[in-house]
């Protein structure tokens, strides 16, 4: 038998049919549900007169327009509360299992799902969001889909896809001190593009990526998405299943022998045949700011503001003249000059107990600075958060003068009340710098939690490693 | 789903690269339940100078009249010439629905991103692939032609322009089948459920904690 990628080998084990053109029917085993995307397709569902084909496949939960502050008296925008409402209704009409947003575990879904042990290595994973790549870090195949795939799966468990390149981006090497996965995918993205991973499945490889702990790994493989890439992933090791061991959803007993014999397969095999490879030194990362809108606008913090005039492809120049407009920066300026209204810790990226951890180390017995508007901390899920407390985290976010919130995907993309207004700049540890993303507006530099907290003390960007 | 043969419509040219889901529609709108309403708000923030959100009445907005889809000639275009890696960003199939909305029926681009890829065969509208420097030739035309229209056959894998140039392109058949025919393919899969369910049985017996459901 030929060599296989870690890809060939979770694809092949999920194809139930396959038809002359190439097109392949893929089973899918996990197919997690929030309050955006899901709508239209129960309403599909039910003007067809279908059914879901596996409920105990489903976990749902509201993530994208639940407030972070009190839940108490509920969601106040009307609008967001209908579509909250309508998929709390839908999963009670059949009994799919949801998170309600009272309930302790409820979280971004991208969170909750590892954290569950609902994403286990070798799945295939989908969601009606892009950052379903997320959870390729435990070497599941994991993609976004969108509105009537999700009526699709529901339908049928299977999607109907073709197989995608394979493509290693492997980073070798050791990274520096305070260098984070953050900045490793950064990196990545700066290097081949937003869309140089078009078309293809990427594992990440490499001594760097190995290093990584399970929430650097979903760090990495969460920003995929952004280099354009079908899914992210990384071979399972002992990390992985250390990580998934004795989660609520994890197999147990005999039945985890068996899982675990059948995961340790999961890596690629020698001499597996990608169709493209990309070699990064990590030696070579520094600590990444975003400066534009494309999150392959980055720069290492020692660097400064790029020039639109010393790019030579044409289309590339109009995009960075644009994004400098966009976001009242000019060539040349030193990112460390670039000065913050807001600060935003959290969403899918970087909300996670060790991102909370590495944000509290920085500013413990500091204050944010007085040009500092706004300092915010939202824990990916419940469970993080309670985690976080119980260690006095939230005592140090507080003390520094940040507000610590209730877990949801808040100002990431501001469809709650969480957001930025017209001009005003954040360091954030979201994955997106588009126009508006964060509010009209608004201008978002991508960091690490790390430097995100650095930025919050200073009032502007600072290399956290002499911080 | 709509089926999709041949296309003869007006043509807007929208160059930029990278646009992305965001700014097709914006989240504010995705809080909508429905599929349908989108398309006044296709391309929100760069079509209008006041901030948009939901429910609003668009009669009273503001028009930017810099935007290139508030020109008068292009308000019946059913063709949008694009830039590169189209639709890059969220899995928002929003976004595919507010073009549709608009009464946009065909994207051509030198490139789109995966999901949007996905989500625009799935609504009836086609994202075709052309070369950068024919959509660049295509659009200078266009701008130089009031009214100017393109013709989009399918079945052909064609479009032809109004100077007699014909430009073929690629396309994956099976999508194309079901474009052409406006089918449903849950309808199709199902064809396939005995199948499904042996895969289910077998795929049990090789790993049964993939079906230990989430309870
Ligand atoms: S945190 Fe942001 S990127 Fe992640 S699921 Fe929520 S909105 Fe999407």
């Amino acid at each position: 038998m030929s060599a296989k990628t870690l890809y060939d080998k979770v694809w092949d084990a999920h194809q139930v049919h396959q038809q002359d053109d190439g097109t392949v029917l893929l089973y899918i085993d996990r197919h997690l549900v929030h309050e955006v995307t899901s709508p239209q397709a129960f309403e599909g569902l039910q003007i067809s007169g279908r059914k879901p084909w596996r409920i105990d496949s489903m976990l749902a939960v509201a993530d994208h327009n639940v407030p972070t502050t009190s839940r108490e008296a509920g969601i106040e925008d009307p609008v967001s509360k209908l579509q909250v409402d309508t998929l709390d209704a839908n999963c009670d009409a059949h009994g799919i299992v949801e998170f309600k947003m009272n309930d302790h575990r409820q979280g971004i879904v991208h969170v909750i799902g590892p954290e569950q042990g609902a994403t286990l290595p070798g799945m295939t994973v989908v969601c009606g969001d892009s950052h379903t790549s997320t959870h390729g870090a435990f070497g599941a195949l994991a993609f976004g889909i969108g509105t009537s795939e999700v009526e699709h799966v529901m339908a049928t468990q299977c999607l109907l896809q073709k197989k995608s390149r394979n493509m290693l981006v492997s980073v070798d090497g050791e990274v520096g001190p305070g260098v984070t996965a953050k900045d490793i995918v950064l990196a990545i993205i700066g290097e081949i593009g937003t869309a140089g991973g078009n078309g293809s499945a990427i594992e990440f490889g490499g001594d760097a990526i190995r290093a990584l702990s399970m929430e650097g790994r979903m760090t990495v493989c969460n920003m995929a998405i952004e280099a354009g890439a079908r899914a992210g992933m990384i071979a399972v090791d002992q990390t992985t299943i250390d990580y998934v061991k004795a989660r609520p959803f994890s197999p147990s007993n005999e039945q985890w022998d068996a899982a675990e014999a059948a995961w340790r397969d999961l890596v690629s095999d020698e001499g597996a045949k990608f169709d493209k490879i990309v070699r990064i030194n990590a030696a070579d990362i520094m600590p990444q700011v975003s400066w534009g809108t494309s999150p392959e606008m980055v720069a290492g913090i020692s660097g400064v503001v790029p020039d639109p005039s010393s790019e030579t492809n044409e289309t590339k120049a109009e995009g960075m003249r644009r994004a400098l407009q966009y976001m009242d920066l000019s060539a040349g300026t030193a990112i460390s000059d670039i000065k913050i209204d807001k600060v935003f810790i959290g969403s899918c990226t970087n909300s996670r107990i060790e991102d909370l951890r590495a944000a509290a180390a920085v500013i413990k017995d500091r204050k944010v600075a007085g040009n500092v508007k706004l300092a915010l901390v939202v824990p990916g899920s419940g469970l993080v958060k309670k985690q976080a407390e119980e260690e006095g985290l939230d005592s140090i976010f507080s003390n520094a003068g940040f507000e610590w919130r209730e877990p949801g995907c808040s100002m990431c993309l501001a469809m709650n009340a969480d957001k930025l207004e017209s001009g005003e700049r954040c360091a954030s540890t979201s994955n997106r710098n588009f126009e508006g993303r964060q509010g009209q507006g608004g201008r978002t530099h991508l960091v690490s939690p790390a430097m995100a907290a650095a930025a919050a003390i200073a009032g502007h960007f600072v290399d956290v490693r002499s911080f | 789903m709509q089926s999709f043969t041949i296309l003869e419509g007006v043509v807007a040219p929208l160059l930029r690269s990278n646009v992305d889901t965001d700014a097709i529609i914006p989240k504010q709108f995705l809080k909508s339940i429905k599929r349908t309403g989108f398309g006044v708000n296709l391309f929100d923030a760069w079509r209008y100078l006041d901030a948009g959100f939901p429910g609003q009445d668009s009669s009273t907005r503001q028009p930017n009249p810099d935007f290139v889809l508030n020109q008068p000639r292009y308000q019946q275009a059913s063709i949008l010439l694009a830039g590169e890696n189209f639709g890059c960003g969220s899995s928002r199939e929003h976004a595919v629905w507010a073009l549709d909305g608009f009464g946009f029926r065909c994207v051509i681009a030198p490139s789109f991103a995966d999901i949007f890829n996905n989500n625009s065969f799935k609504s009836g509208l086609l994202p075709l692939v052309l070369d950068k420097s024919i959509i660049e030739k295509l659009a200078a035309d266009c701008e130089a032609n009031e009214g100017y229209q393109l013709k989009v056959d399918l079945e052909q894998q064609q479009v032809i322009a109004p100077d007699g140039e014909t430009y073929s392109f690629e396309v994956d058949q099976f999508r194309k089948h079901c474009l052409l025919n406006g089918l449903d393919d849950i309808g199709l899969t199902l064809q396939n459920a005995d199948a499904i369910k042996q895969y289910e049985i077998k795929r049990k017996e090789a790993a049964p904690w993939l079906f230990n459901g989430v309870t």
